[in-house]
């Protein structure tokens, strides 16, 4: 039997704010334990929360980014667990009216679109953290440090409209560039301020009814995410090929192994007991704060992409390739404008920029570690149309740029490798290279042509790379004739 | 809907209360009186009411974005019964 | 009169005056404590270093006439339920027994601020959970009137402080009558404010939708010159309400020609203590005799007020609770073999029978399958009670009823049966549903010489009107000026 996969993904974006979701202790990351804490969010008796503003502006921007509707009044929650990373043994979230739902993204799985709905995007707090004991005294216990505790996070939940690892992975990629390109979460898996579940099941093709799901959780990648859902497809399969049924569970994904695993024996009966938070009145948003955040929203990758394609008339291919990251596309960006051939400066980015950049590690957002300024780069290409220098040349310069970065005009200086156009210079140059080979000088005038690359590299060489190639070319070709 | 003492059990784990046997003997028959006590709102008619979860005629006030003075990790700490590495400590989670 | 026997505006004047600094006042107050206290046992925690210290301050500000309040340089007790800075805070619970605060609530600032002496803290039931402080994890406080009676609850401790002359006055919380019902009991004055008038930050939870502080005090000008520094917004209590807060002494004019008093039938029925109903009925003589007429109004949801509090509170304190887990702060249970065990026998240690009870209640309320049946219906109802105000409040100013359906009962005579103790705060408990202001003032005795209250409620941030007509009884009535015989 032929069987089709069915998965949606819940994400938890941590949001840029800087202070906490309900007090004003800094949410910066990789403090020491417990130093970003108060008593509000350690849970300390009589405490109250109070709303930060930012954080709703930025849960409002993500739901116009998805086509989201906006609940123009929304109610907070209490979830109830008990558990030592969650200090009031409750989490403020939201339940059956969360700020936004019904939205949706497209996402392109090698070339064909596919729109996947979004369900709701909540606002909630973040759990501490759980440091468990390494050496041989502390093995015994647990760690819990609460700076990361009301930390603000939304909460993306999809349909269930993804059919395989690819699409889920697409669509998760796709979620994680509006994110940063809102500049309201950095998208770090590693450092958990973006994190993904997967609800995934398997039914037979055709079938309409959804199978029984598992949820795959502690997926820390991108290639995680695709290896943990291509594993649990297989295993769903295998376990209804031998006649036996899914079980409704969660499942934790080992990336060593490659495997998910049951929790099942250590998970106990959850039951949340939601109820509305009574110290934080419900959510309500003005009409004229909502077009106030409209109007401030910054351009979304796919705006973005098709913007590329009209305004710079580059192909579908450069557009993808710029805007993978806000970053960059302002980098192209700020380069059309001091140098006026999109697709040539699409080029020199594309090619050789991003391979410096691969091979040397550097962070383009950082100025600190890249510091090619786009009118350099500019600057650089029109050297090579004014021939100061050859392409070729280019490369090397740029290369220089990148380590050092130094203007165009003083890595040419220093190097001295401005093109060579002067022809007394280069006929002095192509005469000391016929003088030298006059075998050679004879075979090409008896009719052997393909000497004249010959004699084109003997004069590179001489003038180490920096003549005109169209000068030479000329110019060697009436030496010959004569 | 009498209330058993599996009840009692369930809802004793969920709010992690560690009961004796003769507490939830007493709690089941107690709660049990309580619980037919409050069916009397089965006779009033709330179809199409509103609940009322707060009773302030106020809206929410939300706070700027502002970072505030933490406390210091020793003042966090201070009321903990057990701690170490400027963690508050208890017994290992298994994961 | 002895000087703790006097009321904060007749020590204001006296301090003023410069007849007695604050220093002596607060070392009188310190004495009457070390008397009187191991007979009514009102305070959990004295603090006679940091009230001197405090009084040495208010003397400073005395002395330069600058920057004082009524109330400064005044002797206070406040419930052991407001987190104080440095001051062990217990909630009268074992599981806190040991938790200092790193902060002050906001009602404590505010108070201090205004120079204000605190002395202790005082005894309560469990988290506020009670109506006799009998759930006190600590020990039984008594009823200044009849020491082998209770001082009603939860706020014992402060009424009772408060009619034993240990302190000038003294701040409570009521959730379902735990400021009115004691005061009722002890013959004092306490208000329970709109709800969100007063900041609830700081203040231990024990029904977030319903608690609210207020004064309890020896008679009402003092309760609202206690109103007025502790109201107000706060910035960081979501749910307290940003409206100017008047001058309460200003609406204490005497006058009530022309306002219209409301008399719910449903609170004149069986049960009622007959001593309670003739001081009831009498009053409300006294004040239809300054001009006040009276409206005969239905609140006919009053039965169901019960139901819905002990479903709305339990539900709200259940999760509420959830925080005292022996992680990071309070007690924890030695000798556990693993987290969950450490909870359940923390949790188990930790709370006495009535919080467990009502964690149980609660929790069972909101558990998967009951919510509907459960918390949304009691919520649902709660509309209809809040309704049933709205709609009274339209023919009448203000509403008149008891206190509390009995006065003080003896010390264990309702431990027993947990509903009937709950019954006994079946006239306190719709003004916290509806979260309307309501007060309780003395209106006489019984022939056991055991005061009797009576209760004012308004309309939402009408305290004025409450005050008002609370005075305007007193001034006309007297029984305030009595004081129990110890």
């Amino acid at each position: 039997m032929q069987y089709e996969a069915v998965i949606g993904l819940e994400i938890h974006a941590q949001l840029l704010t800087d202070s906490k979701a309900f007090c004003g202790c800094s949410t910066r990351f990789g403090a020491p334990p417990n130093t970003q804490v108060c008593p509000v969010c350690l849970g300390m008796p009589g405490v109250l929360p109070v709303l930060n503003k930012r954080a709703v502006e930025f849960a409002i921007k993500m739901a116009f980014a998805t086509n989201c509707e906006i609940n123009p009044k929304s109610v907070f929650s209490r979830k109830n667990y008990f558990y030592p990373d969650l200090p009031k043994g409750y989490q403020i979230s939201q339940y059956d009216e969360p700020l936004t739902k019904s939205g949706y993204i497209d996402i392109d799985v090698n070339g064909t679109k596919k729109r996947i709905g979004i369900t709701r995007i909540h606002m909630e707090e973040d759990a501490g953290k759980l440091l468990h004991g390494e050496t041989y005294e502390d093995s015994d216990y647990s760690f819990v440090d609460l700076n990361r505790a009301a930390v603000p996070l939304i909460e993306i939940v999809s349909e269930p409209d993804m059919r395989s690892s690819d699409e889920a992975v697409e669509y998760l990629k796709a979620l994680r560039d509006i994110l940063v390109y809102l500049e309201i979460c950095d998208g770090n898996m590693e450092e958990g301020s973006f994190r993904c579940d997967a609800n995934v099941s398997v039914r037979p093709i055709g079938e309409k009814k959804l199978g029984t799901k598992a949820e795959l959780k502690n997926i820390n990648s991108f290639r995680f995410i695709q290896r943990a859902i291509e594993y649990e497809i297989k295993r769903q399969i295998e376990v209804i090929e031998e006649g036996g049924r899914i079980i409704q569970e969660t499942r934790l994904f080992d990336s060593d192994k490659g495997i998910t695993i049951s929790m099942r024996s250590k998970e106990e009966a959850h039951d949340y007991r939601y109820f509305p938070e009574p110290d934080l009145l419900p959510l309500e948003i003005d009409a004229e704060w909502i077009d106030e955040i409209r109007r401030n929203l910054p351009e979304l990758p796919a705006q973005k992409r098709e913007r590329f394609v009209n305004e710079y008339g580059i192909p579908q291919y450069d557009a993808d390739v710029l805007t993978s990251s806000k970053a960059l596309a302002n980098y192209y960006e700020g380069c059309v404008k001091f140098y006026n051939k999109p697709k040539v400066i699409s080029n020199w980015v594309m090619g050789e920029l991003l391979r410096l950049l691969k091979e040397g590690g550097r962070d383009i957002s950082q100025s600190s570690s890249f510091k090619i300024q786009p009118e350099a780069l500019a600057k650089l290409l029109n050297m090579i149309d004014s021939s100061a220098i050859s392409s070729k040349i280019a490369k090397e310069v740029l290369e220089e740029m990148y380590k050092t970065g130094k203007d165009p005009d003083a890595v040419v200086k220093e190097k001295g490798v401005v093109q060579i156009s002067d022809e007394d210079t280069l006929i002095k140059a192509i005469d000391d290279v016929l003088s030298k080979n006059p075998k050679e000088v004879s075979d090409y005038k008896e009719g052997r042509e393909k000497l004249f690359g010959f004699f084109v590299g003997q004069v590179m060489k001489a003038t180490k790379g920096q003549a005109n190639p169209q000068v030479l070319n000329k110019l060697l070709k009436e030496r010959l004739s004569k | 809907m009498a209330i058993t003492k599996k009840d009692v059990e369930h809802a004793a784990m969920l709010a992690r209360l560690e009961l004796s046997e003769d507490e939830k003997v007493t709690y089941t028959s107690q709660l049990d009186s309580i619980l037919k006590y409050v069916e009397n709102l089965r006779s009033v008619s709330t179809d199409g009411i509103e609940p009322t979860a707060h009773v302030v005629p106020v809206k929410i006030s939300l706070r700027e974005d502002n970072v505030k003075e933490s406390l210091v990790q020793d003042e966090a700490l201070a009321n903990a019964p057990e701690k170490a590495n400027g963690c508050f400590k208890v017994s290992r989670i298994i994961e | 009169m002895e000087l703790y026997n006097l009321t904060i505006h007749q020590l204001n004047e006296k301090l003023v005056k410069r007849e007695i600094t604050s220093s002596e006042l607060t070392e009188i107050f310190l004495k009457r404590i070390e008397g009187v206290d191991g007979k009514i046992k009102a305070y959990l925690t004295i603090t006679p270093e940091d009230a001197l210290m405090q009084a040495r301050d208010a003397d400073k500000r005395l002395v330069s006439a600058r920057d004082i309040t009524l109330l400064t340089g005044i002797p206070i007790s406040v419930k052991d339920i407001f987190c104080t800075k440095g001051i062990r805070t217990t909630c009268a619970s074992k599981i806190l027994n040991n938790f200092i605060p790193p902060y002050d609530a906001a009602v404590i600032k505010k108070l201090k601020d205004a120079g204000a002496i605190i002395l202790g803290k005082n005894n309560m039931d469990e988290f506020a959970m009670g109506s006799s402080t009998e759930n006190s994890a600590f020990f039984v406080t008594r009823n200044p009137w009849d020491t082998e009676r209770v001082p009603g609850g939860s706020s014992g401790g402060s009424a009772a402080s408060v009619a034993a002359g240990e302190c000038a006055a003294s701040i409570g919380t009521d959730t379902g009558g735990s400021i009115r019902q004691p005061a009722s009991c002890c013959g004092i004055v306490g208000l329970k404010p709109t709800y969100g008038r007063v900041s609830r930050y700081g203040m231990i939870a024990f029904a977030s939708s319903l608690d609210q502080a207020g004064p309890m005090t020896k008679d009402v000008m003092d309760c609202a010159i206690m109103l007025n520094i502790m109201a107000g917004y706060d910035p960081m209590d979501s749910t307290s309400i940003d409206t100017p807060v008047p001058d309460y002494t200003k609406a204490l004019t005497g006058n009530i020609k022309g306002l219209r008093i409301g008399i719910p039938k449903e609170y004149f029925v069986e049960g009622l203590d007959d001593n309670v109903e003739k001081a009831v009925m009498g009053a409300v003589e006294v004040l239809k005799k300054q001009g006040a007429s009276i409206v005969d109004i239905s609140l006919p949801h009053t039965d169901y007020a019960i139901a819905v509090y002990y479903l709305v509170a339990t539900a709200e304190a259940s999760s509420n609770l959830a925080r005292y887990d022996g992680v990071k702060y309070g007690c924890r249970a030695k000798d556990s073999k693993n987290l969950m065990d450490m909870y359940c026998k923390t949790r188990d240690e930790g709370f006495g029978a009535e919080v467990k009870r009502r964690i149980m209640l609660g929790t069972y309320s909101l558990s998967a399958g009951y919510y509907d049946a459960y918390y949304k219906k009691a919520s649902q109802v709660r509309t209809l009670i809040k309704r049933d105000f709205e709609e009274a409040f339209k023919i009448c100013d203000v509403i008149v009823t008891p206190t509390s359906p009995t006065p003080a009962f003896k010390i264990g005579e309702k431990t027993a049966d947990p509903l009937t103790m709950y019954l006994s705060d079946i006239f306190t408990i719709s003004c916290n549903l509806a979260g309307i202001p309501g007060i309780s003032i003395p209106c006489g005795f019984t022939n056991d010489n055991l005061p009797i209250g009576l209760q004012i409620l308004g309309r939402p941030l009408d305290e004025e009107t409450v005050l008002r007509t609370a005075y305007a009884y007193e001034q006309a009535a007297d029984w305030h000026k009595k004081r129990a015989r110890l």
